[in-house]
């Protein structure tokens, strides 16, 4: 139900943009005044969405410990896994947010004669971090129509990216990389009937939009040709905000920037906001330090307890009775 | 305790991962007998003055729930989400990738979909995209929203106390969504209703009022230690002192109450006592502050500070320089990360220092409070305690990580490291059931009652499992842990599951290994149980 909900919305924003290239009015619209509309969204409500985890307190130091803590200098700790100091937590979040540190643990569940047994299963794993990293160097390939003159850091990315020169134009890795990453994420959330049974509508609408922008992408670029230097011109002069309106670029790249904005728009507002909100985790990027540093909570406020006082008075008798010490006779 | 209602285990293990046909969202609960706890009473929610104190079943169809339950229950959620960065957070972030659905020993005993931590959460996350997210309110069930009604309600509190709090979900989860803290924060606002389980509450009240968790008047306290002490003497002809209530003790000494009152806690507690008098440690037992264990953990924070702060409260009335606790779980959750933080500063106590090893505590230096494990590690590493490994000779091994040291401090090798020192049969689990990844008793978190039998069976098959893999590969026949909830559940667990081991302390593995001076010559364990060398003579 949730994917057949996603499929028609994409089908929609397809069709949507199908209309737009046909009308002229509409077209000024998309490459002109949509650009910064979405791009305006995107970074205002990312900052917003930072902003407001970040503006709620942390009242108590809760990381989840993965491995030996600090304690007595003989024996051997896991500095990444059990941070106790702030390098240690830096590294433990590059490992996360970098490699994926948690995902690698994952494991499968199965019955087996009676057993419950714990197959691994890096699969997640590994075309999670596939697709994020290619998509990442997509984004930054992209940087090109954007800067001029290029960036050569930019063109040595590209250069290595399509090392294994096979067919004209370039096949970069990254290509095949995301398409791969994102058609398993995809078909796992479908075949699988426990991911099906967790999956809601955001969850496969994203990683829908994401394939049609890029699909898009890569049809334009392998077998139906745009003009590079018609889309240049449009992205500079988005950049130095003289926009121009984009002479024969085709159908399919109007489709492709109907699909870049709204993920754009989207962004912020879905759980595409992972990508800022897994820097501000407490059970991540938190030190182990409990017992040597004493934690903060900006509203810790006073509680009702029973003093030994009350508790004397309540048992006295009974203390005494028993040998044991009182405070007042 | 009794199997009598339980299926046998041989039907239980059947479990199926296939989930359902109707989603979660259409599937009201089922409150099985065997799968829930009784509520809380009036009578300890009134000693808590806690909402709603009142006669109630989750089975009747009207929880007498106050009228405005339901503005309660929101505004609740909205002062937790300015106070807690976790909560908003966690119900933000997830994008239900699965990868913690399977980790989860609940669902791996069960199969019930909702038992998936990621589920778990979504219960409580979808009533706040409902309430609090911009595109809940506009497109509701499409952005995975749904309206708040008694149903939910009645489902939290089925599945939120159907998490013992085990923070196993969150070491898998690529954002560490913890869903412990979201079944703390769950929990608190079932409270603010008067929804809750007796087996917390009447624990908590007691604790309140006397001290501890069983309600033992200080009389009682001194007589069990006594107790236990006397059964020191007969098995080692020692006499140990017990030292109660002691003004100007160096070091407080605070466990949990199942140690003294409950087998087979009690022999770990006469572990300790040994061991302290071997070492002539200058200590005292509090009555006011008999207990470490902390069930505010599993009502809300505001419980946990306020059961907690009899310990500092203590330690500076008694003038103790500084505090060692015993071995238990959940207590030292509450040691770890919310003692100081709540109540200390701790200006009035010294950085720990071993009297008898001169070893400064340097990772206890703020909070002041020492593990056992810690303290005895050390002593065995400075060659402070002679010990007769043999005499354990007659036990053959392994280790459970109890969940909160493992995942709440990290607390492996100490343990280790005792036990390879005071006995020769020791024997690990499987990697995937040990260490982070261990798993739980399935009777945490007040979950431990006999009412709630078939579901603290199959939370804790993934444990007995492991547990029966060893056995049947070396023959174990004793399960060591540091936790005195393990060491009541895992009893039941292993009588079910694993018949023939049996649970114990690591420090009664210590006492018996113990070579104490002016003891007699050595015939039986600390319970009693013949030596194997007695054996082969
Ligand atoms: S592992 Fe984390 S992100 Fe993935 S489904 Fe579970 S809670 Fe959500
Ligand atoms: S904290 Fe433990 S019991 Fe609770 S959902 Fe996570 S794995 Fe299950």
């Amino acid at each position: 139900m949730n994917l057949l909900t996603s499929l028609i919305a994409v089908l929609i924003l397809t069709l949507l943009a199908l209309g737009v290239s046909s009308s002229a009015g509409l077209t000024y619209l998309l490459t002109v005044v949509i650009p910064y509309a979405a791009f305006a969204v995107f970074i205002v409500g990312f900052v917003y969405r930072i902003v407001q985890w970040a503006k709620a307190p942390v009242p108590f130091r809760i990381p989840t410990t993965c491995g030996q803590e600090k304690s007595l200098p003989w024996i051997k700790r896991e500095a990444l896994d059990n941070p106790s100091c702030l390098c240690g937590v830096i590294g433990r979040m590059a490992l996360e947010v970098l490699l994926f540190r948690s995902l690698f643990r994952n494991t499968t569940v199965s019955m087996q004669q009676k057993r419950p047994i714990y197959d691994s299963a890096k699969w997640l794993w590994f075309f999670g971090l596939l697709f994020h990293w290619s998509l990442l160097i997509i984004v930054i390939r992209h940087l090109r129509f954007f800067i001029e003159p290029i960036a050569p850091w930019i063109n040595g990315l590209s250069s290595v990216d399509g090392f294994f020169q096979s067919g004209i134009p370039t096949l970069y890795l990254s290509d095949a990389a995301v398409l791969a990453g994102l058609t398993f994420l995809f078909l796992r959330r479908v075949v699988s009937p426990r991911l099906r049974y967790i999956s809601i509508f955001t969850d496969y609408f994203s990683l829908l939009l994401i394939l049609g922008a890029v699909t898009t992408g890569l049809l334009m670029r392998h077998f139906f040709p745009v003009d590079l230097l018609q889309v240049k011109n449009l992205a500079m002069g988005w950049v130095t905000f003289s926009p121009v309106r984009a002479e024969g670029v085709g159908t399919l790249f109007y489709i492709h920037l109907c699909f870049v904005f709204t993920l754009m728009i989207w962004f912020p507002m879905s759980k595409l906001m992972h990508m800022g909100g897994v820097f501000l985790s407490p059970t991540r990027n938190l030190a182990n330090n409990n017992r040597m540093k004493r934690h903060i909570n900006p509203w810790n406020a006073p509680v009702k307890v029973h003093t030994y006082e009350e508790y004397e008075d309540d048992f006295r008798d009974k203390m005494k009775l028993a040998g044991l010490p009182v405070d007042k006779e | 305790m009794s199997f009598d209602h339980t299926p046998k285990p041989d039907e239980l293990i059947d479990v199926c991962y296939d989930p359902p046909k109707t989603p979660w969202t259409k599937t009201p609960v089922d409150f099985r007998p065997g799968t829930w706890s009784y509520p809380g009473t009036p009578k300890s929610l009134t000693a808590l003055g806690l909402a709603n104190p009142r006669q109630w079943q989750p089975t009747d169809e009207d929880w007498k729930l106050p009228e405005n339950w339901k503005e309660i229950i929101l505004d609740g959620m909205k002062e937790r989400i300015g106070k807690h960065r976790s909560f908003k957070l966690f119900m933000d972030l997830c994008v239900r990738c699965g990868a913690c659905a399977d980790k989860c020993h609940f669902y791996i005993g069960s199969g019930d979909p909702k038992n998936m931590p990621v589920v778990r959460a979504e219960l409580l996350r979808s009533v706040y995209r409902r309430y609090f997210t911009q595109s809940g309110r506009m497109f509701g069930s499409l952005a995975g929203a749904r309206d708040l009604t008694v149903d939910v309600l009645k489902e939290w509190f089925y599945y939120f106390f159907q998490c013992t709090e085990c923070r196993r979900c969150s070491v898998f989860c690529p954002y560490g969504i913890d869903q412990a803290e979201i079944t703390m924060l769950g929990r608190e606002l079932l409270n603010l209703v008067g929804l809750n389980i007796n087996w917390v509450t009447e624990p908590a009240a007691n604790c309140f009022r006397t001290g501890n968790h069983l309600g033992i008047q200080p009389g009682g306290v001194k007589d069990m230690l006594e107790f236990l002490a006397d059964d020191v003497e007969d098995r080692t002809g020692v006499r140990v002192a017990v030292p109660l209530n002691k003004k100007g003790a160096e070091i407080l000494f605070v466990t949990p109450s199942g140690d003294y009152f409950a087998d087979p806690g009690t022999y770990t507690c006469a572990g300790y006592l040994a061991l302290f008098h071997e070492i002539g440690l200058d200590y005292t037992f509090s009555t006011y502050a008999s207990e470490g264990g902390n069930f505010g953990l599993f009502t809300s924070h505001e419980m946990i500070k306020r059961l907690n702060a009899k310990i500092y409260a203590e330690a500076k009335r008694l003038g103790v320089k500084w505090i060692l606790g015993g071995e238990c779980g959940h207590m030292w959750r509450v040691v770890q990360q919310y003692m100081e933080t709540m109540n200390g500063p701790t200006d009035f106590l010294e950085e720990p220092v071993s009297p008898i090893t001169g070893t400064r505590f340097e990772n206890a230096k703020s909070t002041k409070m020492v593990h056992i494990s810690e303290f005895t590690a050390d002593l065995i590493r400075n060659g402070k305690l002679k010990l007769d490994p043999s005499r354990n000779d007659h036990l053959r091994v392994t280790f459970h990580d109890s969940c909160n040291p493992a995942r709440a401090m990290g607390l492996f090798e100490e343990p280790r490291y005792i036990i390879n020192n005071v006995c020769n049969n020791f024997h690990e689990m499987a990697e995937d059931t040990i260490r982070e990844n261990t798993f739980c008793c399935g009777g945490g978190a007040g979950l431990g009652n006999d009412e709630n039998m078939e579901m603290r069976m199959r939370g804790g098959m993934p444990r007995a499992m492991a547990v029966k893999a060893v056995k049947e590969k070396y023959d174990v026949n004793r399960l060591a842990c540091m936790c005195a909830i393990d060491r009541a559940t895992l009893t039941s667990l292993m009588e079910y599951w694993v018949p023939g081991v049996e649970v114990m302390g690591v420090h009664e593995l210590v006492a018996n290994a113990l070579i104490m001076k002016g003891e007699n010559e050595r015939t039986t364990d600390l319970r009693g149980e013949p030596l194997k060398r007695e054996e082969s003579k």
